[in-house]
């Protein structure tokens, strides 16, 4: 009874198709061996693939990226580990405020997060430079870590501290020995999303990237702006292939369908 | 939670001053002096004025160019999300009646898009759709389409990558909806005789209503402050509210016009947010509540 009858299966073969079809022409396209866009016709070619470390100014994109993201993610992660913890074991006036308030900047359009970043680095004398920008995406991946932080603090069993506490362990030691250990696994999974969901940000960060601070996504949007070519379909094909890799290591440590469902 | 909570006022804000300073220093107060700025007169020779005023405000209210821009933003919003509903929500349905491992299968297949940079994803549309794209040539071989059509920076084509781009929010939204939905319920609407069609309208609809007013409002704020998609699918030449204000802060250089394009964007944000909500709350509080 619980089933899905043919016209049910035939119009999610269609949304499959739809939501694949663009990814799988990016991978196909990635290993032409023509010099414009065109499907690989007369056989695979790496050529795409070789030109990408040919070309400097991704290479150089990218490693701005990974730092952003590795900062970015790191730092979201300690000081939404605490906001956790205060959140989930005190009532005190102005919880849910406070709550709201580190979770709003998913409420807010990238672009106005822009240019307020903007506006604002150019006031204070700190455009494009690198602090500047992981301090910006701090602002962006935050709730996303928070959230997974939030949710794994709250599913905690207190029965553990409370014993390593009678036993004599200091706030301290009860702390990193038994606290940090049972939410890692949240910890963990909310680092992985914070990192992706920055080294993917594009819009707000083409507002306050400089030059020598141009994140991969920015550099990818100013190319297909000028040009759309198989060295952008192959760099894109690499970053599915690293996306898909780490979608299977959030899946080990987290479950990747509790990240998806929750990200919402 | 064992124990209860613990009480006291000053343990919390000290566990999370770290976060609060952060949050202020760079959240606070780039938000308030964008707001300051919006209200700063603009000279293309003498730069930012000093006095304040609506001036740039009256300008966007009443300039038929912003009016297209804004209408044509709310528009492509509005679509995308009707098409998000109209496919997405049948999707989570039909995803929900499968059975394991397909099930989880499918939903890591199109959720997982999601975790893919929206660039990326634009991009795969870009070479579908272009001139030379492999939708187009397909059309063009069925002579369903003149040689030469593209939906490359046409708004069809931005309809479409942006449904790509958001349809996996309806299809959390509902979804979700969908788990606490009693199957119990399902099966006795059918043994008391009722149609499979009655079983959806009469049951289940009203039961994930929630979940698509919530996918819905996700997918009309994120469509509406899209920016890479209309950029790259819509080109130049159909500008929306996100890329206008892109174009003034670093092609145009009027900041304060670009501010107050961004607060204008914001409140609308905040208020479909704020109205949804109360909708949803009003609406479904007292039932699922």
């Amino acid at each position: 009874m619980k089933t899905n009858g043919t016209p049910a299966l035939i119009f999610h073969a269609l949304f499959v198709a739809f939501i694949l079809a663009p990814l799988i022409v990016i991978c196909l396209v990635a290993f032409t061996d023509k010099g414009y866009m065109s499907l690989p016709t007369d056989g695979l070619s790496l050529r795409w693939f070789r030109a990408i470390l040919e070309n400097q100014d991704f290479i150089d994109a990218f490693w701005v990226s990974l730092y952003i993201a590795l900062g970015s993610a790191t730092i979201a992660l300690v000081v939404s580990v605490p906001v956790a913890l205060a959140v989930v074991r005190y009532s005190f006036p102005g919880r849910e405020g406070l709550t709201a308030f580190f979770l709003s900047p998913l409420m807010i359009p990238h672009v106005v997060l822009g240019v307020s970043f903007l506006r604002f680095f150019t006031e204070i004398g700190f455009t494009g430079t690198m602090i500047g920008l992981v301090l910006t995406h701090v602002i962006i991946v935050m709730p996303y870590a928070l959230r997974l932080v939030l949710a794994s603090t709250a599913g905690l069993d207190r029965d553990a501290e409370k014993a390593a506490s009678s036993l004599g362990a200091t706030g301290w030691t009860v702390f990193h020995r038994i606290t940090v250990p049972l939410i890692l696994p949240g910890v963990a999974g909310g680092w992985v999303l914070a990192f992706i969901t920055s080294f993917d940000e594009l819009t707000m960060t083409v507002f306050v990237a400089s030059p020598s601070t141009t994140t991969l996504p920015v550099r990818m949007y100013h190319h297909i702006a000028q040009t759309v070519d198989p060295l952008i379909a192959s760099i894109s094909a690499v970053l599915i292939f690293v996306t898909l890799l780490l979608m299977i290591v959030l899946d080990r440590i987290y479950g990747l369908d509790k990240i998806l469902i929750g990200k919402g | 939670m064992a124990g209860g909570k613990l009480k006291g006022v000053l343990p919390p804000y000290l566990l999370s001053a770290p976060a609060l300073v952060l949050y202020i220093a760079l959240l606070g107060t780039p938000m308030i002096m964008t707001f300051v700025l919006s209200f700063h007169a603009f000279d293309f020779n003498k730069g930012i004025l000093p006095g304040f005023g609506f001036s740039n405000y009256w300008e966007v209210l009443s300039d038929s160019y912003f009016h297209e821009i804004f209408l044509r933003t709310f528009g492509l919003a509005l679509i995308v999300t009707v098409i998000c509903v109209v496919i997405g929500a049948p999707e989570a349905y039909v995803l929900s009646r499968m059975k394991n491992p397909w099930r989880s299968i499918f939903l890591v297949v199109i959720l997982g898009p999601l975790l893919i940079s929206v660039i990326v994803r634009t991009l795969g549309w870009a070479l579908l759709i272009g001139s030379n794209g492999v939708v187009s040539k397909t059309l063009q071989s069925m002579g369903l389409i003149e040689e030469g059509f593209q939906l490359m920076f046409t708004f069809s084509g931005m309809v479409i990558a942006l449904v790509h781009v958001l349809v996996p929010f309806m299809v959390i939204s509902v979804w979700a909806a969908l788990q606490k939905l009693d199957p119990a319920v399902e099966h006795a609407g059918m043994s008391l005789g009722a149609s499979q069609f009655t079983v959806l309208r009469r049951i289940v609809f009203p039961q994930v209503m929630p979940g698509i007013l919530s996918g819905s409002m996700i997918v009309f704020a994120l469509t509406a402050s899209a920016f890479a998609t209309p950029a790259i699918i819509g080109g130049r030449r159909l500008k929306v509210v996100a890329t206008t204000a892109y174009d003034e802060f670093l092609n145009t250089l009027n900041w304060p016009l670009g501010a107050t394009i961004a607060v204008l964007l914001l409140i609308a944000n905040v208020l479909i947010i704020f109205s949804y909500n109360r909708l949803i709350e009003r609406k479904y509080a007292q039932v699922f509540g």
